[in-house]
């Protein structure tokens, strides 16, 4: 392992840890300035309606994007969120253009760079917007708008494929016709679409696994 | 103390966790850039990946805004600006609210003014997340260790295995797209936007090919989604009434 990644794991380490007193330090500062500490099972009972499941997610994201984002990006984008929607496809396109390949060190750079580069983008939105919000409330709630961010996946996905089936159609085919037959006989299942993600993984692993030992890829 | 949604206090707690968040992301930035440059990558390729990814973000950013005005008619503004700027998600933090709300018995509709109340809901909407963040630092030699072993032992594997793992994660948002189709028309929207932003890509990827138009790669997925986004704000009132 290189130096740099070495210091990279290191700092990363250091900027989690604070981030985990940052994001901690929130509801017991609202507690302390309101004097306001929450009744223990009003706490427990929330969390037992989340946590089973984004707990589970959780882990799974962990496991599925470290090997794709890297180090310096996994520890990135695991503090600033939005990972499926932003940050993994953003580092992923990033990759592709740059002619990188992931788990390479030049992979870690552009992986990071594009996490980071997403990370300023969409806090500085958020600033611009926040600041503005009685002026852009009313366009963000336009009826005529709403069509345009609930198929904001989609539209971001649609592209993402081309670049990738494309080129790997033979990987892509089984988890993607998995895929689509799952959500047609369960279409409930979109509400649970991030526990889903590390199954197509394996099902894309397994299949590659078989392709690569007959010589089909 | 008044308790208010969105007092000062809130928003000075909000503009720390923000500066934090952006010296973060800087820190790695400029460490990562001036990697590529030691490694003998062009200027010109790192700024691109910098261009190209905030054009990009752009979009998914405004969705994320969205996400805040939602949340800000109960919660205010301060709390799920900072939720949304470490680790959140709205596919997240509505739940975690509602949640907690239906545990203390009172309704989402109108805006929290009890500070026990809203307390209750930063601690779930925060403690709900902690995995994500705890995680990434135990199991990361561990899971680039594996990575490390695949690949060492056989690296055409090695590249096969991390290029399934993409197609695995893009397969199940693909899939996805396919859950409404039994709703009827309205439910095919999010095909025709899906194929729509397939297409525009895919006239992006013939122009870089075959008209040498090189600065496109930069934009073509923004471009691509963007204009399937426009494309369902076209078609959706069509379909529907």
């Amino acid at each position: 392992m290189s130096n740099y990644m070495k210091k990279t794991d290191r700092y990363g380490k250091i900027w989690i840890w604070t981030a985990v007193v940052v994001v901690l330090m929130v509801p017991v500062a609202v507690c302390l300035y309101y004097d306001a500490w929450p009744q223990g099972t009003a706490v427990l009972k929330g969390l037992l309606g989340v946590a089973p499941i984004y707990w589970t997610v959780g882990v799974i994201e962990v496991i599925t994007y470290t090997p794709m984002l890297g180090t310096g990006g996994t520890y990135l984008a695991f503090v600033t969120g939005n990972l499926t929607s932003l940050k993994a496809p953003s580092a992923l396109n990033a990759m592709e253009n740059a002619q990188v390949k992931p788990g390479t060190e030049e992979g870690e750079v552009i992986s990071t760079i594009a996490i980071a580069t997403c990370s300023i983008v969409t806090t500085l939105v958020l600033v611009i917007g926040v600041c503005g919000l009685t002026l852009i409330t009313p366009i963000l709630n336009s009826p005529v708008l709403v069509p345009a961010f609930d198929n904001i996946l989609p539209a971001l996905f649609g592209g993402l494929a081309v670049v990738y089936v494309s080129k790997n159609w033979k990987l892509a085919i089984t988890p993607l016709l998995f895929m689509v037959v799952l959500f047609l006989a369960v279409p409930s299942l979109a509400g649970s679409v991030g526990v889903l993600v590390p199954v197509g993984v394996l099902i894309a692993l397994a299949a590659a696994r078989i392709m690569y030992k007959k010589g089909w890829v | 103390m008044t308790f208010n949604v969105n007092s000062i206090f809130m928003y000075i707690l909000a503009i720390c966790v923000i500066v934090f968040v952006l010296a973060q992301s800087f820190f790695f930035l400029i460490r990562a850039y001036k990697r590529g440059k030691e490694l003998g990558m062009e200027s010109s390729r790192l700024k691109r990946t910098i261009i190209s990814t905030s054009v990009f973000t752009i979009a998914p950013a405004i969705s994320i805004l969205i996400g805040i005005v939602t949340l800000s008619k109960f919660l205010g503004i301060p709390l799920p600006w900072i939720r949304m700027s470490v680790i959140g998600a709205i596919t997240y933090e509505l739940p975690a609210a509602t949640s907690t709300a239906n545990a203390l018995g009172i309704s989402l509709s109108r805006t929290i003014t009890d500070a026990g109340t809203f307390s209750a809901i930063a601690w779930v909407m925060t403690l709900g997340i902690l995995p994500s963040i705890i995680l990434p630092p135990i199991l990361m030699k561990k899971i680039q260790g594996g990575m490390l072993k695949i690949k060492t032992k056989d690296s055409k594997w090695g590249d096969l295995f991390l290029t399934s793992m993409f197609l695995g994660m893009i397969s199940a948002f693909l899939g996805m797209v396919f859950a409404d189709v039994r709703k009827g028309i309205a439910g095919w929207i999010p095909i025709f936007v899906l194929l729509v932003s397939a297409a525009i890509m895919s006239i992006c990827g013939l122009l870089i090919k075959k008209c040498n138009m090189k600065w496109l790669e930069t934009y073509a997925l923004a471009i691509s989604m963007v204009g399937a986004m426009i494309f369902a704000v076209l078609i959706t009132p069509m379909i529907i009434s």
